[in-house]
């Protein structure tokens, strides 16, 4: 098994497919049998990511109910996903093992920043589709020199984007604090957030401090903020820290406006555990429903995902966004394959990947589409911002909408 | 000036927490002379089993109480059960022990309770005090005065019983203690329970702050294991003030020197523990230990 | 000695000719695997002549493998320098780094010194995302993997399995003469006694900073050598983990004893995959078993393990040489 020879492994194919009699140009799909189609994955399931890992379990809970169903076409999806542990030399080699030994059709949702960038060059030298990355950095989407990598989720530069149209509008003369996770993460926020200031943004930001994920707490840098003067709070930080910044502000009594990123905008793990009262006017820019906010308790989106979770993942936790996450992006990729037809090749998964129209996903917020084209490959782009109500995050203003405003 | 005293102040709540598990390393270290890797995520474990007590429908102090209780059979049983196996091989065989022990625990807890962060009540008032313009958070107060009412528990027991006596004794040196009839294996298993103990009440005053989750303490125990070095680990109260030094001078260079800002602050705090180090090779009040050649 | 001398030579021979066979057996992936065994087999000998022949303990040489890969890294993508050359260079510069990091090291012990070496690894992720220009901060350096010279007919992990190959038999070669000769002895004696050592003339400081330095070295090759394998190096390739994962490869492998490096290689490489294959779910917690599990079947490590076994099957012949093969148990105290 382990030293099947590529032409072993192309007789094969080749057997198997004339048998099958699937449509002529089908000889050569890696990956594609008449009764399945196998998809790749890395998610860290060991280590200090492991909370991630939820998703890889999600998505594979969900193309089990796909294959219950009666799959894609009448294929299965033979779903694999291993365990890189956020590590990249790990994901290189489990990339590797999906695509040369395990012969994956595609690799789907690999998840973190630097895990996707050491197998990003990989992937568009193989030509192997690298679809709907689980990462909120902006070099996903460049069909030009990376054809074959696509990202998800709307960038965390176009976040801070939308952040910072929010304040030069209404808070054109505001002192800026800004507290970041000293990561790619941290710093992709930073960057969009100070590109949508343009210049100004040397005047108006009067302080940013960076805290490591390792850090057990950061008291100190709120500290600092509040003593910058500063009247407007950016809060670039994960659930964990989110909760911190959130009491710790409001214990010493500061009182900027406050934007927290979308990564902590989750009412069950970080508003409550921070106390209501004390989120109370946060800012945020969302495109999922938040799966703890009441105001989707009877949304259908939201109650097919709850039904799902029942039956098909009853072990994960219902007030995790992450599965929620998982679950829209599994959807999408479903719809991929779809609209692949009965032509599984590279070739066509990437060129449909590339040609999602105006899809709804359960769990996305009304209004906001999935689009893709050949010169667009990030999928979402549309955000809304929302404030916190005491209770539930108050949707306000119109869409924003990446593409358009480009 | 104010932001001066609000940062030593918000150092020593941090350095509290440091402190508190550090106080747990000391311990086992002194009872066994182990480096236990594992210590942060028995904490860990600990505060879950708290949590669930709790969701149960269990007062905060009774689940507290009884978490002390569990830990301390938990620990008693893993130093039977795992170590023992272990207990004449190399030390870095029993560290490779305690390292398997951290990933199992990490792992287990991921699996039965999920990696979704849950609030994790405090037994402190909530509203913080204020002298002036400086805040000091109820639940930081509390935490510090736990942790120097846990480090005086240590010092009277070791002092002033007989049992702490015997316990340093077979630490130090298992084969006389053995011959002044002292039952060796015990002690180092009575070590692990208490050092389990003050593992838990480390974890129960850590993770209102920080919120509960399976890496709950993997940032806190490398800060830790810096206080205990810093002070020293052979002296429960140098760990305590190591991890007040650590979490003061952190924020300190944090705030007040420009080029390092908060992107370095912990490598500058590391290598301050180093210097330390080579002016005084066993921490600030450690002992060196003499060795007969 | 000389009687088990020829099978010896007989045995790593026919393992080096079989190594050399594996490209045109295996698949381009297993080769890759294989690599990364080489890679971290020098490694985990560099880190066991500090810990396991001289008795320092390091829990921070994920550091100088973290050096030695971003060297190579940024010397073939700033100044296109072939991968070939930053080799040298990355061991040459951990050998100073090494070195001076052992000066003030002489004055730690046990436990400290772990802790010390153990801030060393604490502190570089941060110090690499800090000088952003020359690292590219937490985003890394992307990089191509070299082809093989001289139109030789092998793709690129053919080829570097080689390389990675030779460098490997190169430095254990040179690890084990310098080991099992004059210098070794010293390095030993210091570990079991150094005062007795220093009675006997040997300066136990020069000794000791040097074993740090050719430590470090022999990690910051195996580094260099992993940024062309892998192609790519960023902050989080090199986290405290990674020091941890080194100790435990020299643990499990065998203290003080060169094949022992192989062995905890492929336990580091192999047995996480196989934690995984049993259990996604709780991937660490049948890791950890399996790193238990080892250490109370083979307290001594895997060498250690074998070398009782054979001990014990031919106990008859040479019972006084097999007590003194045993690694002797360094520093019960701190």
């Amino acid at each position: 098994m382990r030293g099947t020879p590529q032409p072993l492994a192309l007789v094969l194919a080749l057997g198997v497919a004339v048998l099958a009699a699937v449509p002529a140009g089908a000889q050569t799909v890696v990956g594609v049998t008449a009764t399945e189609i196998k998809i790749g994955n890395t998610n860290p399931y060991s280590g200090p990511a492991s909370a991630y890992g939820t998703i890889g379990k999600v998505i594979g809970a969900y193309f089990k109910k796909v294959n219950d169903e009666g799959g894609v076409n009448g294929r299965k999806i033979n779903y694999i996903t291993y365990d890189d542990g956020y590590s990249p030399p790990k994901t290189v080699e489990m990339v590797r093992k999906l695509v040369e030994q395990d012969q994956v059709a595609a690799l789907f949702q690999t998840l973190g920043t630097p895990p996707n960038s050491a197998i990003h060059k990989y992937m568009n030298q193989q030509k192997v589709p690298h679809l709907f990355v689980a990462t909120g950095a902006t070099k996903w989407n460049d069909p030009q020199n990376f054809p074959w990598t696509m990202g998800f989720q709307p960038n965390y530069q176009t976040e801070g984007r939308v952040y910072a149209a929010h304040v030069l509008k209404n808070h054109p003369n505001a002192k800026i604090g800004i507290l970041y996770q000293n990561d790619d993460y941290g710093k992709d926020y930073l960057k969009g957030f100070e590109d949508g200031l343009g210049e100004a943004h040397k005047k108006m930001i009067v302080l940013r401090q960076s805290y490591e994920v390792t850090d057990p707490t950061i008291d100190s840098q709120i500290v600092n903020l509040k003593n910058s003067s500063a009247n407007v709070f950016f809060n670039i930080t994960i659930p964990k820290f989110a909760v911190q910044a959130i009491k710790k502000t409001h214990d010493i009594g500061w009182k900027p406006v406050h934007y927290l990123n979308n990564v902590s905008s989750s009412l069950a793990t970080v508003l409550k555990p921070a106390g209501l009262e004390a989120s109370k006017d946060l800012i945020t820019a969302l495109y999922m429903k938040e799966v703890t906010d009441p105001q989707w308790r009877n949304d259908k989106g939201f109650t097919d995902w709850v039904a799902f979770m029942k039956k098909y993942y009853p072990e994960g936790a219902l007030d995790d966004q992450a599965n929620g996450y998982g679950y829209n992006v599994a959807i999408l990729m479903t719809h991929v394959l779809k609209q692949c037809g009965n032509d599984l090749s590279r070739e066509n998964i990437m060129r449909q990947a590339a040609n999602v129209k105006n899809l709804e996903l359960p769990l996305l917020l009304p209004g906001i589409k999935v689009n893709t084209s050949p010169t667009d490959f990030a999928p979402i782009e549309q955000e809304q911002l929302a404030k916190f109500n005491g209770e539930k995050w108050d949707l306000f203003g119109e869409l924003f909408d990446a593409f358009r405003k480009n | 000036m104010d932001i001066f005293i609000q940062q030593v102040v918000s150092g020593l709540a941090t350095g509290g927490i440091y402190a508190s598990l550090a106080l747990a390393l000391v311990m086992i270290y002194q009872a066994t002379d182990v480096v236990n890797f594992a210590q942060g995520e028995l904490a860990m474990f600990a505060t879950y089993i708290c949590w669930t007590l709790i969701h149960a429908g269990l007062q905060y102090w009774a689940a507290f109480v009884s978490t002390l209780a569990i830990a301390f059979v938990g620990g008693v049983v893993i130093e039977r059960v795992v170590i023992r196996p272990v207990e004449n091989a190399p030390i870095l065989s029993i560290v490779m022990v305690t390292l398997g022990l951290l990933v199992i625990c990490n792992s287990i807890a991921g699996w039965m309770w999920t990696y979704v962060q849950k609030p994790f009540p405090s037994p402190f008032p909530e509203n913080p005090f204020k002298f002036g313009n400086i805040v000091f958070g109820a639940h930081d107060l509390g935490e510090i005065q736990v942790t120097l009412l846990v480090l005086l528990c240590i010092y009277l027991f070791f002092r002033f019983t007989p049992l702490g006596l015997a316990m340093r004794a077979a630490a130090h040196n298992p084969v006389s203690s053995r011959l002044v009839g002292i039952r060796v294996g015990w002690m180092l298993a009575l070590g692990w329970g208490l050092a389990a103990v003050f593992g838990a009440v480390a974890g129960m005053m850590v993770a209102p702050v920080l919120t509960l989750e399976p890496n709950l303490m993997g940032g806190v125990q490398i800060y830790a294991f810096a206080a205990a070095t810093l002070g020293g680990f052979t002296s429960p109260g140098g760990a305590v003030l190591g991890g007040f030094i650590v979490g003061v001078v952190e924020n300190l260079v944090g705030t007040y020197v420009g080029f390092i800002g908060t992107e370095l602050k912990f490598t500058v705090a590391l290598a301050m523990i180093i210097v330390v180090l080579l002016v005084k090779p066993t921490g600030l009040f450690g002992t060196t230990v003499v060795k007969r050649v | 000695m000389s009687g088990s001398r020829l099978p010896r030579l007989v045995g790593l021979l026919s393992l080096l000719l079989a190594a050399c066979a594996l490209p045109f057996v295996l698949s381009n992936f297993r080769l890759f695997q294989f690599s990364q065994v080489y890679i971290y087999a020098i490694a985990i000998l560099g880190l066991n002549m500090l810990t396991g022949y001289n008795g320092q303990f390091s829990l921070g040489h994920g550091a100088f493998y973290a050096i030695g890969a971003y060297v190579s890294a940024i010397m073939m993508d700033r100044w296109n320098i072939a991968y070939g050359w930053t080799l040298p260079v990355a061991g040459v510069l951990c050998l100073v780094v090494g070195f001076l990091f052992g000066l003030p090291a002489l004055r730690l012990e046990g436990l400290y010194l772990a802790l010390a070496t153990f801030s060393l690894a604490l502190a570089v992720p941060q110090i690499l995302k800090y000088f952003e220009h020359w690292t590219g901060g937490s985003q890394g350096i992307v990089l191509s993997k070299p082809n093989a010279p001289f139109g030789l007919k092998l793709n690129p992990d053919q080829w570097l399995y080689f390389v990675t190959f030779a460098v490997l038999v190169l430095l254990f070669w040179l690890g084990a003469n310098l080991l099992k000769g004059r210098i070794g002895r010293a390095i030993v004696a210091i570990r079991d006694n150094h005062i007795a050592a220093e009675a006997m003339g040997i300066n136990t400081a020069l000794y000791k900073s040097l074993v740090f330095g050719v430590s470090a070295a022999y990690t910051g090759v195996a580094g260099a050598l992993s940024a062309s394998v892998i192609a790519y190096v960023a902050p989080d390739s090199f986290n405290v983990f990674l020091s941890v994962t080194l100790l435990i490869g020299s643990v499990i492998g065998g203290l003080a004893s060169i094949s022992g490096a192989v062995f905890g290689a492929l336990f580091i490489q192999f047995v996480p995959n196989w934690a995984q294959d049993i259990s996604k779910a709780a991937p660490w917690a049948i890791f950890g078993v399996f790193l238990i599990g080892f250490m109370y079947l083979m307290p001594f490590g895997i060498a250690g393990g074998i070398r009782l076994l054979w001990i014990r099957a031919t106990r008859s012949r040479v019972p006084q040489e097999g007590r003194s093969a045993v690694p002797t148990q360094a520093h019960t105290t701190t």
